[in-house]
C-alpha cells in the first residue's frame, strides 16, 4: 500500500495504466485505418458482446490471482457447466432460462469448491491442482454427454433466446458484464472480505497472524471463480447454440492475459478492477480486430502474439518507470 | 522447504535408510511397477517384448522436454511456449530441406531454431523476476508468436518426402532397442549429472529457493536463467526432430498442447511450481509412468476422455499423497534437528 | 493431518474407481462401476461385446476417426459398427479428443499392438500417418481411409463420399446461383490443415477459372477450426470486412450451422445466402427459413457402412485395392475400385445429394 499522500497515489495509479491506455488508442487508430467499419457503434457493440464472457471470467481470475494462486481449469468448467445445462434443457424443453443459469452456476460452484478444497485445505500447489482438475472436468464433460454434442436444434427457443436477448439494442451480456464489474468493484474496494483477499495475496503469513482465515479466503476465491465460470458456461452455450466437448479450450490463457495486462500482479496482492476492465477490453479488441484487418488468416496468430508481447513489455516499462519515480520522490 | 531432498551427500551425515526410501522418487518407482502390473492385468497384449520397445515411441518425444522443463520449474518459472517451438523448428527444417538444403544441415537448422526460440525467452526473462515480468505471460506471448511464424511460413501446406534414413530416428532400432530410447538415455544421463553433480545444478536449487540471496551472493542469475531456457529450446528442437521423423512430414499445427503435458510430467516428478525442489530421476520416472499408463489404457481402448480423467486424478492424488507423507514421523527424524542445531 | 489423509484416500479411491471403469468399459463389458468417472459410456464397449460371438467374420477391425463428439463422425461410426457387427467382426473405435495427427498415430500404434486385421481411418493429416500405417501394412494389416484420406502410399484404398470435382462444381454452381451470376462470396472452412476441405476448396478454385464464373469473386477463405465459437467470430469478421458479400459457402457442417445462425441473428437473412455441406438435422430450420436455399451432403451413415464393407472385403482377401476390382457391398450393391486424384485408388459412394425445402422435412430426422 502506498504511504505517499493520496494525490500522489492517484497520479501514480493512473500513470501505471497510461501505458495500456495509450497502446489501446494506438491500436484502435491503426485498425480504423485498415477497416473503417471498426469504430462504428454496431461493431463496438458486437465487440463488447463477444468480450462480455471474457470480462466476467477475468473478474473471477483476478480474485484468484490476487491471492497469489492461479486457476487453469476455467475452460473446462465452462465446458462442463455448459454441457450440463444444455443436456438438461434438451431433455426438459420447458426449463425456464433463469433455472438454466442457476444450474450452470451451481455446476461452476461445485467445480470451484473442489479446486478451492484442494488448494486451501490440502496444500496442493494451485498450478498442479487446477491442471489436474482441468483434465478431470474436461473428461467429465465428455462422459456426461456420452461423447456427443448438443446441437442447436435440440435446444428450445427460450434457451437460445438468452444468447440473443437485447435491452434497448444493447445485448444482455454487456449488461451482465457491467453488473459483474460493478459488484466486483464494490467487493474488492469497499468490503472487508475483499480487502482480506488483498492481504492474503500480499503476505500470507502476516495475514494469518492478524487473524484472517487464509484457508477460507483461498477457498472463497476459487468458489467465486467457479461460479462465474459456470455462469459463462451457460452464456457461452446459449450464444453459440451448441455445446461441444472441446468448448472453451484455452480460455484460461485469455483470462490470465487480460488480468496481467490489466495490471494484476501474478504473485498476488496488487491489481484493480479499473485496470482489469482495460485488460479485458484490450483482448476483446484484439479478437474482434484480427478477422477484419484484411490480413491473411495465417498472420493472425503472429500479430496477436506480437501485440500481447509489446503490450506486456510496454506495461512493464511504464510500471518500472513509475515505481522508480516514486522512489525518487520519496522524502527521507 | 524440504532441504533434505535437495542437499545430498553433505559432510558427515550417516545414511538414513528410512528417510532414503520414503522419498518421492521411490514412490514413483512403486507407481511405475503398479502401472505395469495394472496394464498387464487388463490387457493380454501388454506383456510382450514389443511393448517395451513400442510404448516408449509414443511418449518419448515429449519426454525429451520434461528434463529441461523440470529445471525451469526448479527456478520457480514456467515456459508454455515449447509446443510452438517444436512446431516452428520442425517447419523450418522441412522448409530448408524443401529448398534444397541437405538433410543433415536441415536437422542442424531445426536444433538451431529451437535453441534460438528458447534463448529469446531467456533473454526477455533474464533480468527481472517473476513479480515484475511473469514468465507465464511472456511465454504465452512467445507461444502465440512462434506458432504464428510457423503458420506464416507453411500456411496450410505440409512438407514431406524426407530421405528414408530420416525415419530411422523415430522408428529405427539399434540392436533391438529403439534408437529414440537410446537418445533419451543419453540426454537423461546428461541432465542427471548436470543437476546433481555440477555446481550449476546447485545454483539452480539456490535460485529456486531464494533468488535474491543468490544474486547477492554473486551467482550469475541472469546467465543461468538464459542457459536454462536455451536448453529447453534445444530439447524442443530435439523433440521436433523425433516428432517429424515419426510423422514423416511436418505441418504448422503439430505439437499442439505439448506444453501442459510436459509440465504435468515434471510436476508429477516432484518439481513443485513454487520452485526449489525436485529430483531429475523423478521427472524421468514420471514421464515413463504417464507414458506407459496412457499406452496400457489405449491397449484396452479406454476412451480418450477417460484417460484424461485418470491422468488428472493421478496427478492430484500423487501430490496429495506426498503431502501426507512428511507427517509420518520416523524415530530418527526427531533426533536430527537437535543434532543439527549444535 | 487428518484432512489431507482423508483427501488423499479419496483421491486414491477415485483413481482406482476410474481405472476400474476404464477396464470395464474398454474390455467389452458394459457394466458401470462406482465413482464419478465410472460412467463408462464408451460406445465401443457395447458393440465390441455384441459382436464377439463370431460367425462368418471373426476378424478384428479398428476405426480411428478425426475427433470425438462431432455429429458427422458419430454417424459414420454408427454405420461402420452396424455393418461390421452384422458381418460378425469385432470393432474397436478410437476417437481422439483433440483432432491432431499425433493422437491418431498413438492410437494406430495401440491397435497394431492389439493385432487387429484391418484399420479404417478418417485422417487428421494426409501425410503424417504414413510411417505408422506403413508399419501396419508390413504386419499384414489392411488399411482403408474414409472421409478424409491418407496419401496413396499409406493406404490400400480410400472410401470417398463423393468425387471432389463434383463437390467443387456443385458448390460453385450454388454460389453462382445464389449471387445471381455475379458478386462476391466467401468460404468458411474447417481447420487450415483439413485434407478433405482443402481438396474441395482446391476444386472450387479450379472450377472458378472457367469463364462462366468470371463475375464471381472469391473474397476470402476463413477458417473456423470446426469450433462453433471460432466459426461464429470468423463469420462476423467476414460480414464486417466485406460489406458487399452476397453468398457464403461453408464446406463443413459445423461452419455451415454456425454461420447460418449468425446470418439469422444479425438480420442478414435476406441480403446474404449461405450454402455448403451440412447435416439436415442441424440445418433444417435454416433451410425452412430460406437463408439457406439449398445445400449438399451425403449420408455419413452410408460412408461408415461402405467403409466397413470395403474393409471386410480387403480383410477376407476378396479384393486387394487395385484398380478395376469389384466387390459386393451388401445392401449397397456392387462397388468398383477406381483411380483417385492423388495417384492411389478409391471407391466412390455416389454423388452429393441436394437438400432443399422440399425434401428437408423427411431427412432431418434421419441424420
Amino acid at each position: 500500500m502506498d504511504t505517499t499522500s493520496p494525490k500522489k497515489t492517484l497520479k501514480i495509479q493512473s500513470y501505471r495504466q497510461l501505458g495500456l491506455v495509450a497502446f489501446i488508442v494506438i491500436i484502435c487508430i491503426a485498425i480504423q485505418f485498415r477497416n473503417s467499419q471498426f469504430l462504428t457503434a454496431s461493431n463496438l457493440l458486437d465487440l463488447l458482446t463477444d468480450d462480455a464472457i471474457l470480462c466476467i471470467l477475468s473478474v473471477g481470475m483476478m480474485s484468484v490471482i490476487l491471492t497469489g494462486a492461479i486457476d487453469l481449469s476455467i475452460g473446462s468448467t465452462i465446458a462442463l457447466s455448459g454441457m450440463t445445462t444444455a443436456l438438461c434443457v434438451s431433455k426438459v424443453q420447458t426449463l425456464h432460462p433463469l433455472v438454466c443459469i442457476l444450474i450452470g452456476c451451481a455446476v461452476g460452484f461445485l467445480c470451484g469448491a473442489v479446486n478451492g478444497f484442494l488448494v486451501a485445505k490440502c496444500a496442493v500447489p494451485p498450478f498442479i491442482a487446477t491442471l489436474g482438475m482441468m483434465d478431470i472436468f474436461r473428461g467429465l464433460t465428455y462422459v456426461i454427454s456420452g461423447g456427443r454434442w448438443v446441437s442447436a436444434y435440440q435446444m428450445p427457443e427460450s434457451f437460445k433466446a438468452i444468447g440473443t436477448a437485447k435491452v434497448a439494442d444493447v445485448h444482455v451480456y454487456i449488461l451482465i458484464a457491467i453488473v459483474v464489474f460493478a459488484v466486483a468493484y464494490y467487493f474488492f474496494s469497499y468490503s472487508r472480505t475483499g480487502r482480506k483477499i488483498y492481504a492474503v495475496g500480499s503476505n500470507q503469513l502476516s495475514a494469518r497472524i492478524t487473524g484472517i482465515n487464509t484457508a477460507k479466503i483461498s477457498w472463497l476465491v476459487y468458489i467465486i471463480m467457479g461460479t462465474l465460470a459456470g455462469l459463462c458456461g451457460v452464456l457461452w452455450v446459449s450464444k453459440y447454440a451448441s455445446a461441444q466437448g472441446d468448448t472453451a479450450t484455452g480460455e484460461e490463457m485469455s483470462a490470465i492475459a487480460a488480468c496481467v495486462l490489466g495490471g494484476v500482479g501474478i504473485t498476488g496482492g496488487s491489481g484493480k478492477i479499473s485496470g482489469l476492465i482495460l485488460g479485458a477490453v484490450f483482448i476483446g479488441i484484439l479478437n474482434n480486430a484480427l478477422p477484419i484487418i484484411h490480413v491473411s488468416t495465417f498472420w493472425q496468430n503472429f500479430i496477436e502474439g506480437a501485440i500481447i508481447l509489446i503490450a506486456v513489455l510496454m506495461n512493464f516499462a511504464v510500471k518500472r518507470h513509475s515505481e522508480r519515480a516514486t522512489l525518487r520522490r520519496r522524502k527521507i | 522447504m524440504n532441504l533434505e531432498n535437495t542437499v545430498r551427500g553433505g559432510s558427515g551425515r550417516k545414511f538414513n535408510a528410512g528417510k532414503f526410501f520414503l522419498r518421492w522418487e521411490w514412490m514413483l518407482v512403486f507407481l511405475f511397477v503398479l502401472v505395469n502390473i495394472f496394464n498387464s492385468s487388463i490387457s493380454s497384449y501388454y506383456w510382450q517384448p514389443e511393448t517395451f520397445m513400442d510404448a516408449p515411441m509414443s511418449f518419448l518425444d515429449k519426454a525429451f522436454m520434461v528434463m529441461p522443463m523440470a529445471l525451469v520449474l526448479l527456478l520457480g518459472m514456467i515456459d508454455i511456449s515449447v509446443g510452438s517451438t517444436v512446431a516452428l523448428a520442425s517447419v523450418l527444417m522441412g522448409v530448408s530441406y524443401r529448398a534444397g538444403m541437405p538433410m543433415g544441415l536441415a536437422m542442424v537448422v531445426c536444433l538451431a531454431v529451437g535453441t534460438g526460440c528458447g534463448m529469446i525467452n531467456g533473454l526477455i526473462l533474464a533480468k527481472y523476476d517473476e513479480q515484475q515480468l511473469p514468465s507465464m505471460i511472456i511465454t504465452l506471448a512467445t507461444m502465440t508468436i512462434y506458432r504464428g511464424l510457423a503458420l506464416i511460413i507453411l500456411k496450410d501446406q505440409s512438407v514431406g518426402n524426407f530421405p528414408s534414413w530420416f525415419s530411422y530416428l523415430g522408428w529405427g532400432y539399434v540392436g533391438g532397442v529403439p534408437f529414440i530410447l537410446i537418445a533419451f538415455a543419453v540426454f537423461a544421463v546428461f541432465f542427471l549429472i548436470l543437476l546433481h553433480k555440477t555446481s550449476f545444478g546447485r545454483q539452480l536449487y539456490g535460485m529456486g529457493n531464494n533468488l535474491k540471496a543468490c544474486r547477492y551472493s554473486g551467482i550469475k542469475t541472469a546467465r543461468n536463467k538464459i542457459l536454462v531456457y536455451t536448453m529447453l529450446g534445444f530439447m524442443a528442437g530435439v523433440c521436433a526432430l523425433f516428432l517429424t521423423s515419426k510423422m514423416g512430414s511436418t505441418r504448422p499445427n503439430v505439437a499442439n498442447g505439448y506444453e501442459l503435458e510436459v509440465i504435468a510430467m515434471a510436476a508429477l516428478g516432484g518439481f513443485s511450481t513454487f520452485g526449489g525442489k525436485g529430483n531429475m530421476i523423478g521427472a524421468i520416472l514420471a514421464a515413463f509412468i504417464i507414458g506407459f499408463l496412457r499406452y496400457g489404457l489405449g491397449l484396452i481402448n479406454a476412451s480418450s476422455e477417460l484417460i484424461l480423467i485418470i491422468i488428472g486424478v493421478l496427478l492430484i492424488a500423487s501430490v496429495l499423497a506426498s503431502n501426507v507423507k512428511p507427517k509420518m514421523k520416523l524415530p530418527e527424524e526427531k533426533e536430527s534437528p537437535e543434532k543439527k542445531s549444535q | 493431518m487428518k484432512r489431507q489423509l482423508l483427501a488423499s484416500i479419496c483421491a486414491c479411491t477415485l483413481l482406482a474407481a476410474s481405472l476400474l471403469s476404464a477396464c470395464s468399459s474398454g474390455g467389452g463389458n458394459a457394466q458401470q462401476t462406482g465413482g464419478e468417472a465410472g460412467s463408462g459410456q464408451e460406445s465401443s464397449a457395447a458393440s465390441g461385446s455384441a459382436a464377439s460371438t463370431g460367425s462368418s467374420g471373426g476378424k478384428k477391425l479398428a476405426f480411428v476417426v478425426k475427433s470425438t463428439g462431432n455429429p458427422y463422425m458419430e454417424r459414420m461410426i454408427d454405420g461402420f459398427k452396424d455393418v461390421a457387427s452384422k458381418l460378425g467382426h469385432t470393432v474397436v473405435v478410437k476417437e481422439p479428443e483433440q483432432p491432431t495427427a499425433e493422437a491418431q498415430i498413438s492410437m494406430i500404434n495401440e491397435v497394431v499392438a492389439q493385432k487387429v486385421d484391418g484399420i479404417a481411418v478418417a485422417a487428421n493429416d494426409p501425410d503424417a500417418l504414413q510411417p505408422i500405417l506403413s508399419k501396419a501394412k508390413e504386419k499384414g494389416i489392411k488399411v482403408v481411409s474414409c472421409d478424409s484420406s491418407v496419401n496413396a502410399q499409406s493406404r490400400d484404398v480410400h472410401v470417398n463420399q463423393a468425387d471432389p470435382v463434383a463437390i467443387g462444381k456443385a458448390l460453385v454452381e450454388a454460389a453462382y446461383d445464389m449471387t445471381g451470376g455475379k458478386g462476391e462470396f466467401a468460404i468458411l472452412s474447417a481447420t487450415s490443415q483439413a485434407t478433405n476441405q482443402n481438396a474441395w476448396i482446391a476444386q472450387m478454385k479450379e472450377v472458378l477459372k472457367n469463364s462462366k464464373y468470371a463475375n464471381l469473386k472469391l473474397d476470402k477463405i476463413a477458417y473456423g477450426d470446426d469450433l462453433r465459437d471460432k466459426s461464429t467470430t470468423e463469420m462476423e469478421g467476414l460480414l464486417k470486412s466485406y460489406p458487399n458479400l452476397k453468398c457464403v459457402v461453408s464446406p463443413t457442417t459445423v461452419g455451415l450451422a454456425a454461420a447460418s445462425k449468425v446470418l439469422v441473428d444479425q438480420g442478414y437473412a435476406e441480403k446474404i445466402k449461405i450454402t455448403g455441406l451440412g447435416l439436415p438435422s442441424e440445418m433444417a430450420t435454416y433451410i425452412e427459413k430460406g437463408v439457406c436455399p439449398y445445400m449438399y451432403l451425403w449420408n455419413p451413415i452410408d460412408v461408415g457402412k461402405l467403409t466397413a464393407y470395403t474393409l471386410d472385403a480387403l480383410v477376407q482377401g476378396k479384393i486387394k485395392g487395385e484398380m478395376g476390382e469389384t466387390f459386393e457391398a451388401g445392401d449397397m450393391g456392387s462397388k468398383k475400385v477406381t483411380t483417385a486424384a492423388d495417384g492411389g485408388t478409391e471407391i466412390l459412394l455416389g454423388d452429393p445429394f441436394k437438400f432443399d425445402k422440399e425434401n428437408i422435412g423427411q431427412w432431418k430426422s434421419v441424420y
